[in-house]
Formats: C-alpha cells, structure tokens, sequence
C-alpha cells in the first residue's frame, strides 16, 4: 500500500476550488439586478475571529455569526482544516506559491520547515482579541476574509471592470484603493520568499484555528520505522508544520501534500499507532505573550483619547443607513467593504484617516462620489455583523409603521456658491431630485434686479431640515462642479443622540 | 612586488572590420536614421496633444408625411391601456402609417427615478408594453426601451415596471453606460454638441412615451421635457435656462410620434413625487405629432394654462408646432 487514505489531497483540491469559486461568485453576483445582496456576507459568517471578535466587543453572536460554529466545531476534533479546505485567500496564497515560488528540493525543505516567526500570528490574534474585549473591533484589518473581500471590492474588481470585463453597469472608484490594492499585492507576493507566508506567519484566524486544534485527536502521524527521512513530505507542505520530524499540530493546514508525497507510505492522517512520531504543542513563550498583551491593553484607551469618529462626533463620517451609534459601530464593524461592494450608487467609500486610526476602511458616504438611494436598504442586507441593521424600506423612508426616517445627516446651502442665491442664475436642481416627500428643498419666488437693471424672476432655494435626510443627491447632482453649493454634514443623524442641532428632534 | 608577478586574466581581442562589413553597417544606419528624420517631420506638429478627430453625429428627423385625412390629436379615456393605444393608433392613421416591417423602432418613456409606477413619477409600464406590443405585430424589426435615468438605472427600470413589462412585449431594454453615447450636433440656441445615446443614432423610429407630471422649475414636464432623457454630460446645467433648453431639445428631436400617459398624473412634489396623495387617476392617453399642442393640451390635467409656460410660445416661434390646440384637427374618444 503507497498510501493509507488515497484521494485525500484530491479531496482537499475539489473542497478548496469549489469554496474559491463559490465565494468569487457570491462578490459577483450580489447586486441589485442579479442575487440582490442574498448571502454576499456567507464567508464572513463562517468566519470565527469575526463571531469571537464580535462576541468580545458586544456579548453577541449577531444572525448569521452562529454559522462560524460550523468551522469551529469540526476545527476541535480535526485541526486547522479551514485554512487549506474553505479559506479563500488560503487558496488564492496556495496557487501564487505554486506559481511564485521556486520549489527546488533544498529551497521548498528549507522554506517549509517550521520557523519562530511563525508565533508572530499568535501574538497578533492576542493583540485583536484584547483590544476587541476592551470594546474595539480592530481584527478586520488582518482577518482573512474580510481583507480578501475588501481588497477585491476596493480594489480587484473595479481593476478588472477597468479592463473591459463588464462587472458593472458604472466603473466604481474608490478612494484610498491603491493602498488596499499595494497591501494585497505584498501579501501575495510574500510566496516569492516563502510559500503561504501570509498564512503562516500573520493570519490572526489561522492562529485561533491553531489553538482551537489543539486538543484534535485526529492528525498527520510519522511511523518512525516506514520513514527513511528523504523529506520529500517538506517539498510541497502548506503549513510549515514539520511532518518530517515532530509535527505540529497547530501549524498544519491538513493540506495532505505530505501524505500524497511520501515514498514510503509511512504517513498518514488520523489516530496514531504504536510506533508513531511524538508531537509537538504550540511554540509559544509565556512571557512573550504577556508583553503583547500588557501592550494591547494600553493600545484601545490610547486609541479613545485621540481624535476619532468616537470621541468627537466629525461633519465628513456620513455612515450608510441603520449604522449603529458611532461606539457600538466601532464595536461591531469589520471592514469587509461589503456594503461599498452593494452600494449601487458607489457612494460607500473606505475611510482612510477621516475617523481617526480607529476607524480606518470603514465605509463613509461621500455624495460628491453618490448618494443614497432612497429605496436601497441593500447595505444592511449584506453587513455580516450589524454594524449597519438589516432595515426594510419602510423604516428607511418613515413610513407605516414607522413615524420618521433614518436620516444620515442635513444638508446646508453655500449661497456663496449657489447659482440663484449668488449669481442670478436659475438653477434649483438640488429641489428636483429631493426624494423626499414633501420636498426638504424648497424655494422662494423673488423678482430682483440684476446688474444691468432688468428685473428677473428667480427661484432661491431653501432647506427644511426636519425634512431632510442626508441622502446627499442634492450635493451630488448640484451643477457647481469642485465643491457643490448644499453640502450634507453629518449633523442630524437618526443614530446619534449627540449630533443633533434641531430642539424638536432631541428624543 | 616583484614576487608576485601580477596574473593577467586571458583578454579577448575583437575581430577586425572587412571594408564588406564596414559598407553594409553604414548603410543600414544610413537607412534607419533616414526614416527616423522622415518620420520625425511627418510627426512633427503644433499641437501638444493630438485628438482623435471626434465624428459629430446629427439626428435624423424620424417624422412620417402629414396627412390631412387623419386628426393630428387623439384623445382616448378609458380603463384599458392596450385598447386605448389601439384606438389612438386607428385614429391617427393605424399603426402601418407609423411602422413600417422591419423598421427598428425606439420607445423613449420617463424612467427617471427609482419609483413604483402607482406613484406616477414614471411612464406607465402598461403603455410601454402596449406600444411595443403593436409595433411587433406591425412588423418591426426590433423594438427598444431606453432612458438616461437619474436615479440609479437598473433600479428604475425594475420599479418602474418597465424592464419586465416590455421584456414580455417582445422589446429590448437598453441601459447606456458611459461608452453609449455619441457627440451629436444639437443645432440648438443654447445646446451646440451633447453627447447622445447612441441608440438614436441606430434606429428608424422614435415614438416619445412621457408621462404627464408636476415640475418645480419648468411648471410642468410633459413631451418636450421627455427628451432630456436622451443626452448625458452635465445636463444638470441646463436648468440655467430651461425653456431654451427644452426647446432646443425639441428642435433636435423629432419623434414620429408621441403618446402621453395621462392615466396617473403626478400634480404636486414633482418630478419625483413619492406620495400617492399627489396623484390623481385621469385614465387618459394623448397622442399625436404635434408635441407643442400636446404639450399645451396636457396643462388641463396640471391646472396650468399656456401663458404660465414659456417653452410653449418659445417652442411655436421656432416652428416646432402650435400652442393652441383646439385649432387643430382633433378627435376625443371613450374606449
């Protein structure tokens, strides 16, 4: 017998190529006019640093979250199985290693053995659970699936529509994308000098799977008689988990290459038998781990005595629809960029300093760039984890049974700017396209004089701002280009009960 | 020093040159740097950026011959969409007056906002399909739907009803992107190039499908008004002088026929609209080939007269059709 369990790798191929292309056609296929946000957030969900991140920030396991358990459980009885089986991005770092790397026998056992720097990703999972118990959500920014989706919304896809693949009816752009675009590209690149770096050394979700694994039953075992130590099990691993010698459990990515390269038949996965290889545990210091987490403890207050979309509320953070409170917001959102994939108008953009370090990649309306849709509620449809509600039409728009809408902000006229206030011209497009109704934007019949005397007719625009929702099509259709004449500030937001100006409004 | 005797690495000497080599050498490099002077001059220019020479497209005037056995105006009440397009068709001449087989045949209704049809801020999807459904049986050729929407396209077309509605007539729907439209010569007083959906540019026919609405600006949007649906670029300017501007579009465009759906109108908040408290049912359609009087007829159902709206006297001394309606040869029916 050459192998113990023939097909295992094939296996893991079929699992990790179906999961690839279920998870592109989900970001693919979720707008308006094709699946309507169904299920766009399923990776996020099966996601467990979100869930736990989530958990630790606000004590729930919002909706879908529950079905993180699916990894979890199965990860308790047969290791880090989701990082070479389901992982998206794993399988994406698997094929740029395949393609990148050079796999000369003495390279590939050299850059496959097991190294210190794997433990980076430990500290790193201790530092977002840390600051995530002290109330902020920051493992979005490494998470593995939400980096993949946000790379690819920000940046991939709006590249590839670019390039004549018609992904979209309107080619989205989005500010601050090449940074998004310039991080990807470095992770992926990282497998020139060692195959799933990324995977190894920083994925915070790899290191929760690793200690979640800890106690599995199941593994790859050695038979120290069949292995003539040729370490062609090194040639093609994943993990970097030493199954030429004493394994280890928790850097293993059950990818099976091993099993498939053996010559000698002598390894296989499962139970161990009588003259198998010992194992070995996590390869963590404990004094270490606690600097990391003294440092992570300071890191959150530092973070809530600067100057950030939590501690000031700021005229530029417009957040889309049924966003929660800006502190509840920072606790929940996980920078997945899955409501700008949505967003049918492109005007969800990722933050880069405009809330703050903290708020980095969360998305913001710019109505120079789109509006809100009066109608769409597509956003807290597909947000994974609350950080915008999953909200009906009708409470967006204030009707039966709701009283009022969900307002984003107010809009405030420039009369330095505006053609009937400024420059005798008629304009009032900003009225127009109001989608309230009654209109917010009204106006006033005056007759004045112009400068050559003649006597005109004009319009001159006005803003009832108990009417007004901050939807932004006003400053996004106003014909003075540059900065538009009525500007939506952040002001009046249904979710705070800070950033209000109206007396009437207060709750 | 001299202990060490210094170790010269073995020096390679080049090849001498044959007067053979040397001649065709020069000549190649004769001949390259010929054609490098000759294409330099021939590249030379004045400009910094040289443009491709943008084509300027030009409407074609899609009207029929006028005929004075037919009326120029049909107006048809009635609670059937469908038959009250087929009896506007009977009256103005049938249908094979307009279409002829295998014409390519454009529909242009009001598909502006992300609205349902009951709240009458879009072109009803019931005349849509009705039109579209007569020029198929008519022998067309192919039957488009478009419009330049201005709240987000694929979620007007869907809400409006329209994109199913003449789907299942047997029509195509055509949502431009940024590539589809042409620079096109407008002709105008104040709208020299726009640029054009290109659409209009590839079709036979035109049959112009608005919707009778309230609007804060220009008092009423009505058929004129429908064709600021055609053009992209900042055309949000030209509210600056919009009766000019309508005028001038209409002067552009000439339809070979308008129907006007009048069953819901929109009196107030236009032209968005959103409240169902400012529509009322008139359960009428007005057709014709006089958009001017149909535009001056349709003020009935907004409660405005001619003299409230500019367009109208600008529009009749251009030459694009008459103000006053009930001069013209008309017939009212019930269906």
């Amino acid at each position: 017998m050459k192998r113990t369990i023939p097909g295992l790798r094939t296996l893991r191929r079929l699992y990790a190529t179906f999961f690839l292309l279920l998870f592109l056609l989900l970001l693919f296929a979720g707008d308006f006019r094709r699946m309507q946000g169904y299920d766009i957030p399923l990776f996020l969900e099966l996601d467990p640093l979100v869930a736990l991140s989530g958990f630790l920030t606000s004590v729930t396991v919002y909706k879908g979250m529950i079905l993180s358990l699916a990894v979890v459980i199965p990860t308790l009885f047969l290791g880090r199985f989701f990082c070479s089986w389901v992982c998206p991005l794993g399988s994406l770092h698997h094929v740029t290693g395949l393609g990148l790397f050079n796999h000369r026998p003495s390279a590939s056992h050299a850059a496959n053995s097991y190294k210190p720097m794997f433990r980076w990703k430990y500290h790193l999972l201790i530092f977002f659970l840390i600051v995530s118990l002290l109330g902020g959500m920051q493992a979005g920014l490494l998470d593995p699936i939400a980096l993949l989706f946000r790379s690819l919304t920000v940046a991939v896809l709006p590249m590839l529509d670019g390039l004549g693949f018609p992904i979209y009816p309107r080619t989205p752009v989005f500010q601050g994308g090449l940074l998004i675009a310039t991080l990807f590209l470095l992770i992926l690149a990282a497998n020139r000098f060692m195959p799933r770096f990324w995977c190894r050394v920083l994925c915070p979700l790899g290191a929760l799977l690793g200690i979640l694994s800890r106690f599995a039953p199941l593994g790859i075992q050695r038979d120290v008689d069949l292995c003539s130590h040729c370490n062609r099990c090194l040639h093609h691993c994943q993990g970097g988990c030493d199954p030429h010698a004493a394994w280890r459990k928790s850097e293993c990515h059950l990818c099976m290459n091993c099993i498939a390269d053996c010559p000698e038949g002598a390894l296989h996965y499962g139970l161990p038998k009588s003259r198998s290889s010992i194992h070995l545990p996590l390869d963590l210091n404990r004094r270490r781990l606690l600097e990391t987490a003294t440092a992570s403890l300071v890191m959150l207050p530092f973070m809530r005595h600067a100057l950030s979309s939590v501690t000031t509320d700021l005229p530029t953070i417009i957040r889309p629809p049924g966003s929660l409170a800006e502190d509840d917001f920072a606790k929940r959102c996980i920078k997945c960029a899955a409501c700008m994939r949505i967003c049918p108008t492109n005007a969800l953009q990722p933050t880069l300093l405009e809330g703050g370090w903290e708020g980095i990649w969360t998305p913001i309306l710019i109505p120079r760039i789109g509006y809100c849709e009066h109608h769409c509620v597509l956003c807290g449809r597909v947000c994974p984890t609350g950080a915008i509600r999953a909200i009906a039409v009708n409470e967006k728009i204030g009707q039966k049974p709701f009283d009022t809408p969900i307002r984003l902000g107010t809009a405030f006229f420039d009369r330095g700017r505006c053609l009937p206030w400024a420059m005798d011209i008629p304009c009032i497009v900003c009225e127009e396209v109001c989608p309230t109704s009654p209109k917010a934007i009204w106006y006033r019949p005056v007759t004045i004089s112009n400068r050559d005397g003649v006597s005109v007719i004009l319009k001159q625009p006005y803003l009832k701002p108990d009417l007004c929702i901050g939807c932004g099509i006003c400053e996004n259709k106003c014909p003075v280009g540059g900065e538009a004449a009525i500007r939506v500030s952040s002001v009046g937001e249904s979710r705070s009960t800070t950033n209000r100006m109206l007396l009437k409004a207060n709750p | 020093m001299s202990q060490h005797p210094e170790k010269k690495p073995p020096q390679k000497v080049q090849a001498t040159w044959s007067r053979r080599r040397f001649v065709e050498r020069m000549g190649v490099l004769a001949g390259v740097s010929t054609v490098l002077a000759a294409g330099g001059l021939w590249i030379r220019g004045s400009e910094p950026v040289r443009h491709r020479q943008e084509e300027i497209f030009k409407l074609k005037d899609f009207r029929v011959p006028e005929s004075s056995r037919h009326p120029i105006l049909a107006i048809v009440h009635g609670n059937h969409v469908e038959s009250m397009v087929r009896e506007a068709f009977n009256t103005l001449g049938g249908v094979a007056r307009f279409i002829q087989k295998g014409d390519r045949v454009l529909l242009k209704p009001n598909v502006g906002w992300d609205r349902l049809p009951e709240q009458a801020a879009n072109t009803g999807p019931e005349l849509v399909a009705s039109v579209a459904r007569l020029c198929r049986e008519a022998g067309a050729s192919q039957v488009w739907v478009t419009d330049v929407s201005l709240n987000d396209p694929g979620r007007c077309f869907v809400r409006s009803g329209i994109e199913q509605a003449a789907q299942q007539a047997g029509a195509h729907v055509f949502l431009p992107g940024k590539e589809d439209f042409r620079a096109t010569d407008m002709g105008g007083k104040l709208l020299k190039v726009w640029p054009v959906n290109r659409l209009f540019h590839q079709v036979d026919k035109v049959i112009n499908l608005p919707i009778v609405k309230h609007h804060s600006l220009s008092g009423c949007t009505l058929a004129m008004k429908n064709w600021y649906g055609i053009i992209g670029g900042r055309r949000n300017q030209l509210h600056q002088d919009i009766h000019t501007s309508i005028v001038d579009l209409a002067a552009a465009v000439r339809p070979t026929l308008t129907i006007m759906d009048a069953t819901r109108v929109l009196k107030a908040n236009g032209p968005t609209g959103g409240s169902l408290d400012d529509v009322v049912h008139h359960e009428t359609i007005l057709a014709g080939l006089d958009e001017v009087a149909l535009d001056s007829l349709a003020l009935g159902h907004l409660d405005l007269t001619p003299d409230k709206i500019p367009f109208l006297a600008l529009a009749e001394a251009r030459g694009l059709g008459r103000v006053r309606w009930q001069d013209l040869n008309r017939s009212e029916t019930q269906v």
